[in-house]
Formats: structure tokens, C-alpha cells, sequence
């Protein structure tokens, strides 16, 4: 590698550093605030921006190998881990290499779920505490407005964000299909377990009104209802009440069905002019399977869920092709634009010389 | 401005109705979402050349061009793609504009391939009188309106199938909600058997005090089609059917609505002997 200051990637994600080792390099903002003030402007680091996140820890910036060797040094120590034990997982990249890996990154294509939205959010968020710490500058202005641009070009331009691709999100996605809006759905949750919770934040993460909860043990509906801001209604009530609520997350451990297809008649009847989405996660089903069979019932089971989210994972790698294709087009030209600011060859992969004072 | 007549102005405005569907149609082969741009730009160009096509042939016939099949379905093909112009951008419904295109295009190139359609004698239907005009302005602006409605209810149909059946991916994706079709198609039902009783109201008020010159065929046609709307507008609002049900209807009546043209437009015009057939040219109207 070249003694010259470039732009460079230094970091850990979940391609390389299991679970247990993110746990361990993970760096909360406070956290970032101390490496900063233990690296100091002597530590020869140009420019710096932190992006940490729960799958990966990663510094890009503008900065020679030895100050990047002091970097990693310093961090391993902030964060008590042996250094081997980071080295064997990190990944070290400069010039173009590391101005690709940020657009990868950016865009959602080095994502554990391709084309996730968040990472886009958290690069920005990253970039914009770099600001704040007045450790941005000419080089990470550049390169991260840039890379915001092409990122959105990429997701945009290909289908790799298109289609969600967990079970909890399709049966969300399924619910905008039919109602448009979750903002006056009223959600049903029946039984109080991990899947039903999940799928029921993830409506209420989409904007879906107060959800209530129902479960065969009403001190467990409660203390799911708490930590979900939810409402609880005693478990007999749920086929009663059926007709008041628009989305029914099914997830209870009953071994028949809980909801009948008279119990959705008799719902149906009250409101035939609005649908019902019924989505059944239990195994075996909460819902009789001749419910589907009523107007405007529209009910998924695990399965169908399971094979949409499926296909959706399989549109999305297709995708992946293309989109790397424009995301290597993409950032070969932004270094072959920054390259001269930093005095290296913008062809080249670390490009080489140009000594200018250390920010901050 | 080109020296062109009315008809081939309005074969330009086809030819964009034609080429917005074909952008939509390749579009969706892709898999991809038709730039909602692009698809306006291509149904307003569409509009404004039919806009003047029928324009000079209003010119040219001194009144409203209603006077025959050929213009009963341009006008139709007009009113959906002035809707979709002024109110589909409200809705913000993806397809809306495809379809429209496709209606539009429809209309438009099969009135223009049937010459018959646009026979020379025609009966000055309206004598001097505007009100009859209007009435019959409001009429065929209505089935515009029925025309919209009609593509709406059919993405409710494909949207209800692909989720009843679980083919959700696809070009179904890029389908509107189900409950925000329903809702569209219930305003675009009020609306257009708003402007159709408006139109009976006005004709009956110049038809009322002269039964002798209402055709029979005509007043039938018309009163069931107004008739099977309010009713199923009725039923909708009163909850007695399913959103299902009523967008079948809509579908199945826009096509009854453009069948009873027919006896709507004969009664203006005498049964044309086959020698009058043979001869018969069509309007052709040139730019002054």
C-alpha cells in the first residue's frame, strides 16, 4: 500500500465479524466522540466519518497507511479488542476500492437483506455527525453527496429495494394493497408470541393506528399491550369483536382454529363494504381456511406469506447483477473526480502523494 | 399551423392515445413503473389534437359534434382523457393513465376505422336549440365519466384477483390498493350519474311540452342506463352489495352505455338505403 493520504475504508461488517464481535466493536455515539478525542489532530487523520451500525463498524476517510495503522490501534483499544482478533475480520480498502465499497454500502447491495432502505438513512447519518464533529472535509463532502445521488439513482433504477423479502413486512405490504393506508386500519393481534409481536410492530411501524391484543392469557396480552403502546381485550371477545378490527394477525398456539368462517360471516356482515385481512401465522392455522372464500376477505397463511416473500428475494438477486454494474460505473468516474484533490492518480486503486495539513 | 382536416387531426390525437398505451404496454413487459410524466404528456398531447379536430368539426357543423356514431365516440374518448387530465392526477393512481390510453385509443381508432360511422348525412339534431345541445353535451360527458369508471373497476377486478389468488408480484404490484379503487369508483359513479340526470332533467324540459318528437328507442336507452347506474349506486351506498359485484357492473354497463348509442343515434338519422351506403363519404372538414 502507498505511504500517500487517500481516501480509505477501514472497518468490520457481518461478511467477515460474527454476531459476537459486532456486539464488541459496535460504537454508540458516545463512543465515537471518545476515538475522536483520543485520536487528535496528531493522529494524522485528514478526514474521518464513522458508520456503525448493528451490522456493521466501519471508518472511511482521507488519511496515509500509517495513520490508518493508528486508527485501527486506537480503536481496538477503545473498544478492549485484540487486535488480530479485528484484523481477521476487517476489511481495509482505498482510493476507488473504498469509493465503491461506500456506494455498495449506500445503496443497499453489501446489505445482510439487499436493497434494505435503513442503510441509506444510517450513511447519512454517519456523514452528517462528521460534519457536526468538523471532521468532513473537501474529500467526504464530495464523496458522500455524491455517493447519496448515485445511491438513490441505484435504488430507483433497479428493483433491488422492490418487494419485501420478511414475512412480518409482505404481510404489511399485502395490507397496503389492500387499505392504501394503515393510518385508520385497526389491527387485531390474536396470542401474545414473538411472531405475532414482530409482525404487529412492523404495522405500526408502517403507521397503522393503536393495535389491540388478544391472548388466552390476558396478564401476557397486557404485558405485550405495555410494551407495544397497544390496547388488551380479554381472548373470547376476539370472534365477537372480529367485525370492528381491518387487519387480524393470527399467532396462537391453539391447536384448531380460532376464528371460524361463521365468526367472519357475521363480521363481514357488519361492514361489507370495507375489507378484512387476515393473516394467519400459526402452526396449525388460527383460521378456518373456507374464511378466504367470503367477499372481501382476504387471508394469508404462513405459507403464502413464505412463498411472496420468496419470489421477492429472488427478483431482488437479479437485480444485484445490474445494479453493480452501475454501482461500478458509477464509482470509477466520482474518483476519477476526486483523485486530483487528494493528488493521485484517479485510474489507479490507492492512487499515490499529496501532503496537505491534518483537519481539525 | 398544418392545413389538416378534422379527421386527421384526430388520427394524430389516436396515434398519441396509441402511443401512451404503448408505453405503458412495454413498461409493464419490463416489469417496470411507466414514467407518470411521460404518460401525461402523451394523453394531453392526445387531448389537445383531438381538441381540435373536434373543434373544427364543431365549427364545421355549427354546433356540438354529436351528430353521428363516429362522433359520439370521439366525444366519449375526449371526456375520459379530459378526466383523467383534470381529476387523475388527484388520484394519484398508478395504471389510471395507462388504461385511459388504452380506452382512448380504443374509441379513437375504431371510430376512425368505420367509416359508415361518420356517413355524411347527418341530421341537425338540435335544431337552434342549446339546451338540447347541452342536454346532449352532458350525456356523452357522462359516459366519459362511465368510460373512467369502467377502467377503474376493471383494475378493482384485477387487483381483487391477484389478491385472492396470491399473485401479487408482477405487474399486478403496480396496481392501486383495493379500497382506494373502490372509493374512486364510488365518487366517479355519483358523478357520472350526477351529470346524467342533469342531462335527462334538461331534455326533459324541452321534450316534455313536444312528446311526439321523443323516439321511443332512444328514451329507453337512455332511462335503463341512467336507470341500471342510480340503481347501482343506490345499492352501493345503501351496503346491499359487494365492491365486487359493482365493479363487474360497471364494466358490463359502460358496455351496455356505448351499445345504446345505437338507438340513440338513430333516431336522428333515417335507415340509410343501400345505395346511400355506398355513396355515403365521410365529414371531411379543412381548417379555414
Amino acid at each position: 500500500m502507498s505511504d500517500a493520504a487517500t481516501f480509505f475504508v477501514l472497518g468490520a461488517s457481518h461478511h467477515r465479524a460474527p454476531l459476537a464481535l459486532r456486539e464488541k466493536l459496535s460504537l454508540p455515539a458516545e463512543k465515537i466522540a471518545a476515538l475522536r478525542a483520543r485520536l487528535g489532530p496528531a493522529a494524522g487523520i485528514r478526514e474521518l466519518a464513522v458508520l456503525s451500525t448493528c451490522n456493521r463498524v466501519e471508518f472511511y476517510g482521507v488519511a496515509d497507511a500509517a495513520a490508518v495503522a493508528r486508527l485501527e490501534a486506537e480503536f481496538c483499544t477503545l473498544q478492549g479488542v485484540p487486535a488480530a482478533e479485528f484484523a481477521a475480520a476487517r476489511r481495509h480498502a482505498a482510493g476507488g476500492d473504498a469509493v465503491a465499497h461506500l456506494l455498495g454500502v449506500a445503496a443497499g447491495l453489501d446489505s445482510q437483506l439487499v436493497g434494505e432502505n435503513e442503510i441509506f438513512g444510517q450513511v447519512k447519518d454517519a456523514y452528517a455527525e462528521a460534519g457536526a464533529a468538523g471532521a468532513a472535509g473537501p474529500v467526504l463532502h464530495r464523496v458522500f453527496q455524491k455517493i447519496f445521488q448515485h445511491a438513490k439513482h441505484i435504488r430507483t433504477h433497479t428493483a433491488i429495494t422492490e418487494g419485501q423479502v420478511s414475512v412480518a413486512n409482505v404481510a404489511v405490504e399485502l395490507a397496503l394493497n389492500i387499505f392504501g393506508k394503515l393510518d385508520t386500519a385497526r389491527v387485531l393481534l390474536l396470542g401474545a408470541g414473538e411472531i405475532g409481536e414482530k409482525t404487529a410492530k412492523a404495522f405500526v411501524s408502517r403507521g397503522a393506528g393503536t393495535p389491540t391484543v388478544a391472548s388466552r392469557r390476558l396478564e401476557r396480552a397486557m404485558e405485550l399491550a405495555n410494551a407495544l403502546s397497544a390496547l388488551a381485550m380479554p381472548f373470547w371477545l376476539a370472534p365477537v369483536k372480529l367485525g370492528e378490527f381491518d387487519i387480524v394477525v393470527c399467532a396462537t398456539a391453539a391447536p384448531e382454529a380460532v376464528i371460524t368462517r361463521a365468526a367472519v360471516a357475521a363480521a363481514m356482515r357488519k361492514r361489507p363494504a370495507r375489507p378484512l385481512f387476515l393473516v394467519d401465522l400459526a402452526l396449525p392455522r388460527d383460521v378456518e381456511p373456507a374464511a378466504a372464500e367470503l367477499e372481501n376477505v382476504f387471508l394469508y397463511n404462513l405459507d403464502d406469506l413464505a412463498k411472496i416473500a420468496d419470489a421477492n428475494r429472488t427478483a431482488r438477486e437479479s437485480e444485484v447483477t445490474r445494479a453493480r454494474v452501475i454501482a461500478a460505473e458509477k464509482a470509477a468516474q466520482l474518483w476519477q473526480q476526486v483523485a486530483p484533490r487528494l493528488g493521485v492518480d484517479g485510474g489507479s486503486g490507492t492512487g499515490s502523494t499529496a501532503d496537505t495539513a491534518p483537519v481539525g | 399551423m398544418p392545413n389538416l382536416t378534422d379527421r386527421q387531426w384526430l388520427w394524430l390525437a389516436a396515434a398519441c392515445y396509441l402511443a401512451g398505451f404503448t408505453l405503458g404496454t412495454v413498461s409493464l413487459l419490463r416489469g417496470r413503473r411507466h414514467s407518470r410524466a411521460a404518460m401525461f404528456a402523451t394523453l394531453a398531447a392526445g387531448f389537445a389534437l383531438q381538441t381540435l379536430g373536434l373543434a373544427l368539426r364543431g365549427r364545421a357543423v355549427q354546433g356540438c359534434p354529436l351528430g353521428n356514431t363516429f362522433e359520439l365516440f370521439q366525444f366519449t374518448a375526449w371526456s375520459s382523457a379530459s378526466l383523467f387530465l383534470v381529476v387523475g392526477t388527484t388520484f394519484r393512481v398508478s395504471l389510471l393513465g395507462y388504461f385511459t390510453a388504452m380506452l382512448a385509443a380504443v374509441l379513437t381508432l375504431v371510430s376512425l376505422a368505420v367509416p359508415a360511422w361518420d356517413a355524411a348525412q347527418r341530421t341537425h339534431i338540435f335544431g337552434a336549440n342549446q339546451w338540447i345541445e347541452l342536454h346532449a353535451a352532458l350525456a356523452v360527458f357522462s359516459y366519459g365519466v362511465f368510460g373512467l369508471l369502467a377502467i377503474t373497476s376493471a383494475m378493482f377486478l384485477l387487483r381483487n384477483y391477484s389478491l385472492k389468488s396470491k399473485h401479487v408480484g408482477g405487474w399486478f404490484s403496480f396496481l392501486p390498493s383495493i379500497l382506494d379503487l373502490d372509493h374512486i369508483g364510488v365518487r366517479l359513479l355519483g358523478a357520472g350519474v350526477a351529470l346524467l340526470t342533469a342531462s335527462l332533467a334538461v331534455g326533459a324540459v324541452y321534450w316534455l311540452p313536444h312528446p311526439e318528437t321523443v323516439n321511443v328507442a332512444k328514451l329507453l336507452a337512455t332511462v335503463a342506463v341512467w336507470l341500471a347506474y342510480a340503481l347501482a349506486l343506490g345499492l352501493r351506498l345503501g351496503g346491499a352489495q359487494p365492491a365486487r359485484w359493482l365493479a363487474w357492473e360497471c364494466v358490463a354497463l359502460f358496455g351496455a352505455a356505448l351499445l345504446s348509442l345505437a338507438p340513440v343515434n338513430s333516431s336522428r338519422h333515417p335507415p340509410p338505403t343501400p345505395a346511400a351506403s355506398a355513396a355515403s363519404a365521410t365529414t371531411e372538414t379543412r381548417a379555414p
